[in-house]
């Protein structure tokens, strides 16, 4: 029998893996996801952990554990947060390249300088290129439940590439939220026992991982790396189905939030969906003709359905929890308005960038994008593509 | 040496084949210079095998033997290694070196 418990994010995170109790977990604690692993080190002395629990002197040296743990032939996790990723940066990209399907839990945190412990999306984003998969949690709830599909994805064999899988920084790590918890043994049971490829201790096997490669192989090894991350999406919609067919919550590339008869989009990540969706029921019952298109999977993205469904729209607006400087708009909106280039059917698309450092973006904002997005249809006329939401101008 | 495709590689940059950079002939990037072995100079002390950063060093039952050109990139640690004494080891002049193999 699942059960409902009051969690935040952070708690929530540590239950699931409690609940996968991974071979080996190796984190550095850093604000806003220091309680993941407060709690997995708690977990751990109470007994209800077996795995390894590694407190290394750093996020780089915990990636590195994690790279050197999953070579082994581990199930290995962590948890982090903004300058704590960017600590990661140079051990990402070696995970990604050497396929070891890490799981890492981000606390999505903005960036220094100005220095913020707040939630916005700059730390991920700017590990976009990594190699890593990234999963977005609108709340608690899609947090615990996306952390556990993590392990699934990332461990298919065709897969075999590390997770991201992100929470809004105090939104979602520290609010508190009912959410449904399911049995450990069928958590365990949807996990499975993890097999290694290729693991480094299994000594009958004489190997090199990460060798030199020069300008005759590095080419034909990254193309190869490239092929894991291109092969995930039919494992994540099956993953996805399964985890709906079992506890009753399915879960594919995006979520679509009254979309059916919408002329009007607005595209948004993680936990400004919630408030994106009461914004849109209210639109909705003054009979305004909008949807909201909420991203799950950013990398891979799902270009092709995420066009399939916007190509109809009159207009859409993409907003972006980071920015991406000097760039002809924020990642999130490069992407969107890329996958649609290719349709001569397509939308107008203009892009906002909201929330930096934990700025509140409110009912009312959406509100007032939905007001830009109306006049931009009616009049076929988009005075910026580019804006910002609840900014001091 | 036939070189695989992106998809044939073993995931993850793992190399199966244990010890295959002895297909990787350095020798290949020697030029101008060579050294050259004069035997009756030699003592065996190994200071030349202990040094040469690619196993370059011919070792036959025992005793050092010459120099296998197929790794030697000319480096010369070797000559400078070699006791001022015998200098068994010297650089000489080496108008063409191998053609072909090795990383490109
Ligand atoms: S020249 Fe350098 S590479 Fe060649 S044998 Fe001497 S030490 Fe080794
Ligand atoms: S260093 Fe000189 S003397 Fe010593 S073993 Fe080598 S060639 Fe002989």
């Amino acid at each position: 029998m699942s059960t409902l418990k009051t969690l935040n994010g952070n708690q929530t995170i540590a239950e699931a893996v409690r609940q996968i109790d991974p071979d080996v977990l190796a984190a550095y604690p850093i604000t806003p996801s220091t309680a993941i692993v407060e709690t997995i080190a708690k977990f751990k002395a109470d007994g209800l952990i077996t795995g390894e629990f590694v407190c290394p002197e750093s996020e780089h040296s915990a990636m590195s554990v994690c790279i050197g743990a999953s070579s082994a032939g581990g199930r290995v996790m962590t948890a982090t947060a903004s300058q704590g990723l960017a600590l990661m940066w140079e051990m990402l990209y070696i995970a990604a390249g050497l396929r070891l399907p890490i799981v890492a839990a981000i606390v999505n945190r903005s960036l220094s300088a100005p220095i913020n412990i707040h939630g916005d999306h700059s730390d991920t984003m700017g590990a976009r290129d990594s190699g890593w998969i990234q999963i977005y949690s609108e709340n608690c709830q899609e947090a615990y439940d996306n952390f556990i599909q993590a392990f699934r994805i990332g461990e298919d064999l065709k897969v075999r590439t590390p997770v991201f899988v992100g929470l809004d920084g105090f939104i979602i790590s520290h609010s508190l939220e009912v959410i449904q918890v399911e049995d450990d043994d069928k958590i365990k049971k949807f996990v499975g026992e993890y097999k290694p490829v290729y693991p480094l201790l299994d000594i009958s096997r004489k190997m090199t991982v990460g060798p030199i490669d020069f300008t005759d192989y590095y080419f034909e090894h990254k193309r190869n790396q490239m092929e894991g991350i291109e092969n995930a999406p039919s494992v994540i919609e099956a993953v996805g189905k399964e985890f709906g067919q079992k506890f009753g919550r399915e879960y594919g590339f995006f979520e679509e939030y009254r979309m059916d008869d919408a002329e009007l989009c607005i595209v948004v990540m993680s936990s400004a969906a919630g408030t994106c969706k009461d914004a849109v029921d209210e639109l909705r019952s003054d009979g305004k003709r909008i949807g909201l298109l909420k991203p799950r999977i950013f990398r891979p993205f799902p270009y092709e359905k995420i066009a399939e469904t916007l190509k109809k729209m009159k207009a859409v607006a993409v907003l972006d929890r980071s920015s991406s400087p000097g760039a002809f708009g924020a990642p999130l909106f490069t992407e969107v308005r890329s996958a649609l280039y290719d349709y001569a059917e397509r939308p107008y698309i203009v892009n906002y960038v909201y929330g930096l450092g934990g700025r509140d973006i409110k009912v009312e904002h959406f509100k007032e994008v939905a007001l830009k997005l109306e006049k931009i249809a009616e009049t076929g006329k988009v005075e910026e593509t580019y804006g910002y939401i609840n900014l001091r101008e | 040496m036939k070189k695989e495709t992106w998809k044939e590689l073993t995931i993850g940059t793992i190399n199966l084949d244990a010890g295959n950079s002895v297909k990787n002939l350095t020798g290949t990037w020697r030029s101008g210079k060579k050294p050259q072995f004069i035997e009756e100079k030699c003592i065996q002390c190994f200071f030349c095998w202990l040094y040469c950063p690619h196993s370059a060093i011919l070792v036959e039952g025992g005793e050092v033997k010459g120099i296998n050109y197929d790794y030697c990139t000319g480096c010369g640690m070797c000559s400078v290694e070699c006791p001022p004494k015998e200098k068994a080891i010297i650089m000489v002049k080496e108008e063409a070196k191998l053609a072909e193999g090795g990383a490109e």
